[in-house]
């Protein structure tokens, strides 16, 4: 697909409301998205990929897998994340959208907020939806994948929300993929461990609802401040440009 | 009030006064920090415990305790940037993110080195390793973003917004990594934490942490001058202290 | 004095390389620090002066032709 046949933003000045608007923003999104369905299927590979690689590489063995394997997909779902978020910002700031964007009457935050929101449909939960498979391929028990599947549900929006502010930041900059995952790997880090942590409990028969009331406040806090966040390092980075 | 704070943004008075404080800061840091290392080393009694190898804390503690609060600094600054957009501000978080860096290093290095006589290993993911490591990396993050950016203004503001979300994350990764830890590893391995340390033992450690401290501040100074000099070449009064002042 | 003889400060009942090799990797971090940041300001300082000095040979073109003069003389006796 060639730039030219991106769908624009159609926002009129005054007349669209902030809800309209991030519904725009959002459809415009996945309109952009399946044009360019390669763009979608590579982190689901990489994914795929990534968690191949352990059973190779470490060992094929019943009780490793069992014991690391909600540790392996969460790992590799993180990456696949990581490396779909250059993506988030990319295209509209080289062809001008993102300056648009920036000038809308309505809030910034809630239009990234809407670009984010489109991001994590189109990358958190085809994660999330491929995950009881790969699940069974390391030998996760049932009751495991349905609570790694949760975790992820609740925990692949934390991703892409903290994944904005870094996306937002990195923007336009030389070597913005590899600067991009050293900024943000260190804030992923306690989604990893309750991530992982909830369904290690729930492997020992030990109740997940705290655990999941807690990755729900992670989501919570992120819904609230990473927009913001974004919002402001994308006004910084279109200064800079 | 606001006169103080106008003059506290204004580059060329800070110049000024850290060139008058500098010889206090590296003097009186210099002193306390010999005389809590020398005391901790030769005079400090023997830990029950742990023998002659907790004599590391008196400067694993300070690097460790000062690559903490080097971070909250940071991002007091960083508030101070994004809301009054003083300069001065964002000089400091530029110079001082790279001190930060070797201190925790050096927290990590000597916790690592102390873990081997203690723990029998040179690392164990304990809690505050961890949460050190992770330190590390957030401010690998600053500088590496601050390199990135040509433009100063946008750097120092896209700095701002990264330190801020860091510290906004401190506490969360320093709880979460606490909870696994204790999943992981039933507290086996911890320091141990004696009730009361004696006054021997504390007064020493004391003096180090507040020697370091000073040493900091020294050492922020003078990165600091050096970024003014750096960025207000223009100006009549950096010029006249280039070519006549010298000092 | 907590040890009863120099030696024994330097072992320290077996735990001598641990602790002195975490003094030594102190010292050297913050010593090298320290040398780094003040070897920093004084090349900005140098980095400012020459710029004073291009700048003044640029609005005052007889010191620069003189500058100039005095280069070319200098490269004639090193022939």
């Amino acid at each position: 697909m060639n730039a030219d046949c991106r769908p624009t933003l159609t926002l009129r000045q005054d007349s669209v409301g902030a809800l309209a608007a991030m519904q725009a923003v959002f459809t415009r999104d996945m309109k952009v998205a399946f044009r360019q369905r390669q763009d979608l299927l590579n982190p689901l590979l990489f994914f795929v990929m990534v968690v191949t690689l352990f059973p190779l590489g470490v060992s094929p063995e019943v009780s490793f897998l069992r014991e690391a394997g909600a540790g392996i997909l969460w790992v590799a779902a993180l990456l696949s994340v990581l490396l779909s978020l250059d993506h988030l910002f990319r295209h509209d700031f080289d062809d001008g959208t993102l300056e648009q964007l920036v000038l809308q009457p309505q809030p910034l935050f809630l239009l990234v907020l809407a670009k984010t929101a489109a991001h994590w449909v189109l990358t958190g939960l085809p994660l999330v939806v491929l995950t009881p498979v790969l699940g069974v391929m390391v030998h996760l028990d049932g009751n495991s994948i349905g609570v790694l599947c949760l975790t992820l549900l609740i925990g692949t929006p934390v991703l892409s929300l903290i994944g904005s502010i870094g996306a937002a930041l990195t923007l336009g900059l030389r070597s913005a993929g590899v600067l991009l995952s050293l900024l943000i790997i260190p804030l992923y880090i306690p989604v990893l461990i309750f991530g992982t942590g909830t369904v290690a409990s729930a492997a020992e028969g030990a109740p997940v609802g705290a655990y999941l009331a807690l990755m729900g406040a992670f989501l919570v806090l992120a819904l609230t401040l990473a927009p913001f966040a974004s919002a402001a390092a994308l006004r910084i980075s279109l200064s800079n440009g | 009030m606001w006169q103080f704070f106008h003059k506290l943004g204004s580059p060329k008075w800070f110049f000024g006064i850290a060139a008058r404080l500098m010889p206090w800061l590296l003097a009186g840091g210099i002193l306390l920090l010999m005389a809590g290392i020398v005391w901790g080393l030769a005079f400090a009694p023997k830990d029950y415990l742990q023998g002659n190898s907790y004599r590391i804390i008196f400067i694993h503690v300070p690097t460790a305790f000062l690559a903490q609060s080097v971070y909250v600094m940071m991002a007091v600054a960083a508030v101070v940037t994004l809301v009054w957009r003083m300069k001065l501000a964002d000089v400091f978080v530029k110079s001082v993110a790279p001190v930060g860096l070797v201190l925790t290093f050096l927290s990590l290095f000597t916790g690592a080195v102390w873990g081997k006589p203690t723990w029998g290993t040179w690392w164990v993911w304990d809690a505050r390793l961890t949460s050190m490591l992770i330190l590390l990396f957030l401010y690998g993050g600053v500088i590496a973003l601050d390199r990135a950016i040509n433009d100063e203004k946008s750097a120092a503001r896209a700095v701002s917004v990264l330190v801020l979300v860091g510290v906004v994350n401190i506490p969360i990764i320093q709880y979460s990594v606490e909870w696994w830890n204790t999943l992981h590893q039933p507290s086996t391995f911890k320091l141990t934490e004696k009730p009361s340390m004696p006054a021997e033992m504390w007064v020493p450690l004391l003096l180090s942490v507040l020697g370091l401290y000073l040493l900091f501040g020294w050492l922020a100074c003078l990165r600091m001058q050096t970024e003014i000099l750096l960025r207000e070449q223009r100006t009549r009064w950096v010029k006249d202290y280039v070519l006549v002042g010298r000092g | 004095m907590a040890f009863d003889s120099f030696s024994a400060f330097m072992v320290m009942e077996g735990h001598g390389p641990y602790v002195w090799s975490c003094y030594a990797a102190f010292f050297l971090l913050m010593i090298g620090l320290m040398v780094w940041s003040l070897r920093r300001r004084k090349a900005a300082i140098e980095a400012c002066r020459r710029g004073y000095e291009l700048q003044a040979d640029r609005q005052d073109p007889q010191a620069a032709s003189a500058s100039a003069a005095s280069f070319t003389r200098v490269k004639v006796s090193q022939d």
